[in-house]
């Protein structure tokens, strides 16, 4: 099956999550005997782009553009038939997510989200892939003609390799999108870890008390090189910002190493966090429901643990 | 201004998730069903837009009569008028199918949806309806503005937000803190009994089918660390869970 791959580009190189991405469409591409290509739009270097080959890429194509949903998706779509593409892969984001549905509507071809392994091709194409915030999986045939997949992040063991693939830079005619949208402003935190795709989060509940008192937690986010996240109410009320808050109606996080520091653990946080591989709780209070979704807990109060946790770091 | 709103009809969050009959189906039985609550946040907005600047608002369900209470509340809490579309939603493709197949000829100059449904969390079919209806479509939107035919939208991007500016018509996936749920009235629960509810046949197919489903494997028992001994936790992170 001939794979394309749609990888997101931020600050001039592949995100990491696309990367999984590649991997993944790469080994569905070995697994059928066909090959993958990767499709970047964005801004970055020829040499950045070639490193799609170290994650398993045989070629990558390449469109210089500014983000905007619909020129992108009719990129993809555009790309997709002039390769013969049967089966598009991409890394579950909100700009994926809105590409991947356009490009769905496009080209009549059936989508699953949350693909947690790789496709069951000895008959047909099926897929599993996480349903109810990670509560359960479902295995889903895709019966159209093009299979399109958004890869859950962290359940692709990556392994990179040293081969660089060839870049050939495209130019596709969009001028009937590019006016859909204008942008006006971005705003994005600088210098911190990106929560979506760190490996290790510590996050902060109501019992980190107040705004005031979140140094002792981003003092060990800092040593163990974690992003950092909080629960809803915490957001609501204003101690830590919107894009902070993880859950149900929040962002959905997978990394590594989850710690939950003064969180109750009510099923609605749960939804956001209950694919992380390893889930530490701390919290002063044993009946905390978030002690049945841990691995690890610490019954304490915050403050006397998260200083230990952040010198037992600096020790290793 | 004309607005759609299409609202899915899911297991309330903290239901028990479990399958019967082989695997093969969702149990349904004690589960309470509401409407999708990134929907209802879309649903909110849509009210509000209306009672600023006048216009209607249609709520669309693609469901089996199952889903009917859920479209009553969306009634009792401000919409005009609904449609539920007679068919087990099957898929992202065929609901979104179902939505443009209605929503073509009618002139809507909003469609609001919720930034995903919570049960199969695909966040997907906005996006689909865009494309097929030749309109744009963004998502996840957390402020919506309109000045005329002009929109102005905020929505989350990885890390932070974007805000941006696009015209009617066009479709969005809504989430928190669009704005607030609303919560019917006596007035409006009494007031949604006799709105006008259309029953449409289906006419799209789906592409995908579930074979079957499956629970995650239970966790295994927390290990607990003293309080006093928290350091330790460290250890045990990079030599035992191998995380570190
Ligand atoms: C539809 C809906 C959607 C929601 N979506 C989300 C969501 O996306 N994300 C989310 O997080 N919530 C969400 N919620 C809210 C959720 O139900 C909980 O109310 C919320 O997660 C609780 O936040 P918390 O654990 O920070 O606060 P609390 O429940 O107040 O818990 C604070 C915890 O801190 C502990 N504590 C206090 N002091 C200390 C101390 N000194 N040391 C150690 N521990 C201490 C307490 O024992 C307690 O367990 C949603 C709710 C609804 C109804
Ligand atoms: N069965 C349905 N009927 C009406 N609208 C739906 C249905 N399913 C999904 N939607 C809408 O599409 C949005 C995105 O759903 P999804 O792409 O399935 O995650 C939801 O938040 C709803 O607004």
């Amino acid at each position: 099956m001939s794979v394309l791959i749609f990888a997101e580009l931020a600050d001039g190189s592949i995100r990491k999550n696309s990367q999984e991405a590649i991997f993944y469409g790469a080994k569905v591409a070995s697994q059928t005997g066909g090959s993958a290509t990767v499709l970047a739009i964005g801004e970055a270097s020829e040499a950045e782009l070639a490193k799609a080959g170290n994650f398993g890429a045989t070629q990558v194509l390449y469109v210089k553009k500014e983000e905007n949903i619909m020129a992108y998706a009719k990129i993809l779509t555009e790309v997709v038939k002039s390769t013969g593409s049967t089966v598009v892969v991409a890394a579950r984001s909100a700009l994926s997510d809105a590409v991947l549905a356009r490009a769905a509507g496009a080209l009549k071809a059936g989508f699953a989200g949350n693909v947690t392994a790789l496709p069951d091709t000895s008959a047909g194409f099926t897929v599993t892939r996480s349903i109810f915030s990670g509560k359960a999986f479902a295995q889903t045939t895709i019966t159209s003609d093009i299979r399109l997949l958004a890869i859950k992040k962290n359940v692709i063991d990556v392994t990179a390799g040293s081969d660089t693939a060839p870049v050939e830079t495209l130019s596709i005619d969009t001028s009937a999108e590019d006016g859909s949208a204008k942008i006006l402003s971005v705003e994005k935190a600088t210098g911190a870890v990106s929560l979506p795709e760190a490996d290790i989060v510590v996050s902060g509940g109501r019992g980190m008390k107040g705004p005031e008192h979140w140094q002792p937690l981003l003092d060990l986010a800092e040593a163990l090189g974690a992003a950092t996240a909080c629960s809803k109410p915490v957001s609501d009320l204003d101690w830590r910002p919107h894009h902070e808050h993880v859950g149900q109606t929040g962002v959905k996080v997978a990394p590594n190493l989850y710690i939950a520091c003064g969180i109750s653990g009510a099923i609605q946080h749960l939804a956001g966090v209950n694919s992380s591989k390893v889930i530490v709780v701390i919290n002063k209070d044993p009946e905390a429901p978030f002690f049945k979704a841990a691995d690890y807990g610490i019954v304490g109060d915050v403050f006397e643990v998260l200083p230990k946790l952040t010198a037992a770091v600096k020790a290793l | 201004m004309k607005i759609l709103v299409c609202i899915s009809s899911v297991p309330d969050t903290t239901s028990r998730i479990a399958f019967e009959e082989g695997n093969t189906r969702f149990a349904k039985a004690g589960i309470q069903y509401i409407i999708g609550p990134y929907d209802d946040y879309a649903l909110a907005r849509a009210v509000e837009l209306k009672e600023a600047n006048g216009g209607s608002v249609t709520v669309l369900n693609v469901g089996k009569a199952d889903a009917e209470p859920q479209i009553r509340k969306a009634l009792a809490i401000g919409a005009d008028d609904a449609v539920r579309i007679d068919t087990e939603p099957a898929d992202s493709y065929s609901v979104a199918a179902e939505i443009a197949a209605y929503a073509r000829d009618k002139g809507f100059d909003l469609i609001l949806m919720g930034r995903e449904t919570t049960d199969y969390n695909s966040g997907v079919v906005h996006g689909i309806v865009g494309e097929m209806l030749g309109m744009p479509s963004f998502s996840p939107v957390m402020e919506l503005n309109v000045e005329g035919s002009k929109v102005l939208i905020a929505k989350e991007i990885e890390g932070g937000k974007e805000k941006l500016e696009t015209s009617l018509p066009v479709v969005l996936g809504c989430q928190e803190p669009i704005a607030e749920w609303k919560i019917p009235s006596m007035r409006g629960i009494m007031g949604a009994r006799t709105k006008p509810l259309a029953v449409i046949a289906p006419s799209a197919e789906a592409l995908t089918d579930v074979r079957s489903y499956e629970l995650p494997p239970a966790k295994g028992a927390v290990k607990m660390i003293p309080a006093e001994d928290a350091g330790s936790l460290i250890k045990l992170l990079q030599t035992e869970a191998k995380v570190l």
